[in-house]
């Protein structure tokens, strides 16, 4: 767990960077800090570390005051991973990635076990071992910067736009990996960043700075975009917070509504009473088994006499428990029913999601 | 311009019998060459780096001491031994002195250079690690800073190369003895030799060190 009680920084020059912060990082969670330029998310970051030493006020991690830890000693318990990387151009990947081992005095053998490990869950092919960091895309050298912050498996990273310098493809693919591998290591991680997309996406928690140090509110994303504690942050999270937040909040979270279902043989004017119940001009087409068929015009189904002698249109994008409500809206606007269909893993029919669903969920 | 049919020219003006006669001369010549350049190269390192530490350490300080190493690479080098003579005498300290205090503007510049070049990002990520200074700046800065510096090493020895001639005339010239013995004696023999040798020496050199540079960056090479 990493504290900041009561902590200020003052530069020389009079700015205050950081003013009276008092925040928590839970152990094996990862907090964004997140805000303009100039709020001093980054301060707040390398004083963790000490690579910038705090004015006043203490800074706590694992039950330890950093201030009375020797810098060497407390950084090489402390991975680090900047937009830049950073990695050594002189050292070949190996040797990066054994940066910290060599200054903990680990042994060759072990320094050359873990390296190959850890190439193995950032990504990276056993042979990238004796090459140099130019001879790398910047995708793959931002996965060896993580490795290598990961190399003696310390409890706490601090990261600092890490996926800031690749391109967008790059950066989401870097994003899910790397929550991917939070996944399995559950470290207790500082990340910055500017960018609020980025900070739901990845934070368990969000702390919003302002300009001067402020920090602005501390909260999950889905707290944060439902219920923002100032003007600064609603301004922050942007116009489309209700977007935002339906990202966060899976299809399994609503209710689907049973709909307008038939079966193939039905008769074409039960579909059209089906329809009509439901106050649409279309039904949905499940056979015997739930298997979703597709959708049909009710008022065709009634003139061919059988469902199954109507058009059937496919439903291009269909749901799924775990896909997020702004998917389910994606496929609303998309389809000429305006609803969402919900299938299971197997591609059962589960029901339909509403806009009223939705809104009714975010209001 | 004669008319005449051209005498042997090449056998005056270079006499191979006096050459074979006094291989082990120039033997020696080229060899104490070799012990003066190495040595004022080597002294010149040892006294540049805690400079070259100190103006990275105090900004402040990097001006003074470009400026004073600057001015004393400007003093005339016979001049500069001459003064030295009352002091230290017709020893190899003088020429030494004299050879290194020349080595100091170019090597402090590109150790200064070369350490200031080491990119931020690294810098910033070697310190992040856990580095003590000391460690960061041997096992980090100054490899990343060593083309710059061997290209300082590179210019220094064979400025040095050069300069030792003129330190023949306080008696210690290495190859530089050749072109005093061909002056006093007005025989060109030993000063062809003398500039071959030395404009080889120089050549040799700088091959050396390239090729010592490139063994010590094995990074720098390796393409994409």
């Amino acid at each position: 767990m990493i504290s900041f009680e009561s902590v200020t920084k003052r530069f020389p020059d009079g700015t205050t960077a950081v003013d009276n912060l008092n925040l928590e990082v839970p152990e094996g969670d990862l907090s964004v800090l997140v805000g303009p330029s100039g709020c001093g998310k980054t301060t707040t970051l390398r004083m963790i570390n000490r690579m910038i030493e705090a004015t006043s006020g203490r800074i706590v991690v694992d039950g330890r005051d950093v201030a009375t830890v020797d810098p060497p000693e407390l950084r090489r318990r402390i991975g680090y991973v900047i937009q830049q990387v950073g990695l050594f151009p002189h050292r070949t990947i190996a040797e990066n990635i054994g940066t910290v081992p060599e200054l903990v005095g680990w042994d060759r053998r072990r320094t050359r076990d873990r390296v190959g490990e850890l190439l193995e869950l950032v990504g990276l092919p056993a042979e990238v071992r004796d090459r140099y960091p130019h001879q790398l895309s910047g995708g793959q050298r931002q996965r060896v910067g993580v490795a290598r912050a990961l190399a003696v498996d310390p409890p706490i990273m601090l990261m600092d736009e890490p996926f800031g310098a690749v391109d967008p493809i790059v950066r989401s693919r870097l994003q899910d990996e790397f929550l991917r591998l939070q996944q399995e290591v559950r470290k207790t991680i500082v990340f910055v960043t500017h960018d609020i997309d980025e900070a739901i996406k990845m934070g368990d928690r969000i702390a919003i700075f302002r300009q001067g140090g402020h920090l602005e509110q501390y909260a999950d994303p889905a707290e944060l975009l439902a219920d923002p504690a100032s003007d600064f942050v609603a301004d922050f999270l942007g116009a489309e917070r209700g977007l935002k937040r339906l990202a966060l909040i899976p299809v399994s979270a609503v209710k689907a509504e049973a709909g307008p279902v038939v079966d193939p043989d039905d008769d074409g004017r039960r579909a059209l009473a089906a329809a009509e119940a439901y106050g649409s001009d279309w039904v949905v087409v499940v056979d015997g088994d739930r298997r979703l068929l597709g959708w049909a015009h009710a008022g065709e189904a009634a003139e061919r006499g059988r469902v199954g002698d109507a058009e059937l249109r496919p439903f291009q994008l269909q749901v799924r428990a775990d896909d997020s409500l702004r998917a389910a809206l994606n496929a609303m606007v998309q389809s000429r029913t305006g609803v969402a269909v919900r299938v299971s893993d197997g591609d059962r029919y589960e029901g339909i999601v509403t806009l009223e669903l939705l809104s009714k969920e975010i209001s | 311009m004669s008319s005449g049919p051209a005498p042997p020219l090449a056998a005056e003006v270079i006499r191979w019998s006096w050459i074979g006669d006094h291989l082990d001369d120039i033997r020696g010549n080229l060899v104490q060459h070799v012990e003066l350049t190495g040595l004022a190269v080597l002294f010149g390192l040892l006294l540049a780096f805690p400079l070259a530490l100190a103006a990275i350490r105090w900004p402040r300080l990097y001006g003074p001491i470009l400026g004073f190493t600057g001015v004393l690479f400007t003093i005339p080098s016979l001049a500069l031994f001459i003064l030295l003579i009352p002091f230290t005498g017709l020893q190899i300290q003088t020429a030494l002195i004299g050879l290194t205090i020349y080595t100091l503007l170019i090597l402090v510049r590109n150790i200064v250079e070369g350490l200031r070049g080491v990119d931020q990002d690294v810098r910033e990520a070697a310190q992040a690690m856990g580095y003590t200074p000391a460690r960061q700046l041997f096992q980090v800065e100054l490899p990343l800073a060593l083309p710059v510096i061997m290209a300082g090493v590179r210019i220094a020895t064979v400025t040095t190369i050069g300069l030792v001639t003129v330190t023949a005339l306080i008696g210690w010239g290495g190859l530089g003895q050749l072109f005093i013995e061909g002056f006093t004696l007005d025989f060109t023999t030993p000063i062809l030799v003398g500039i071959v040798l030395s404009a080889l020496l120089a050549f040799a050199a700088d091959l050396l060190l390239v090729g010592l540079q490139q063994r010590l960056t094995p990074w720098a090479r390796s393409g994409r």
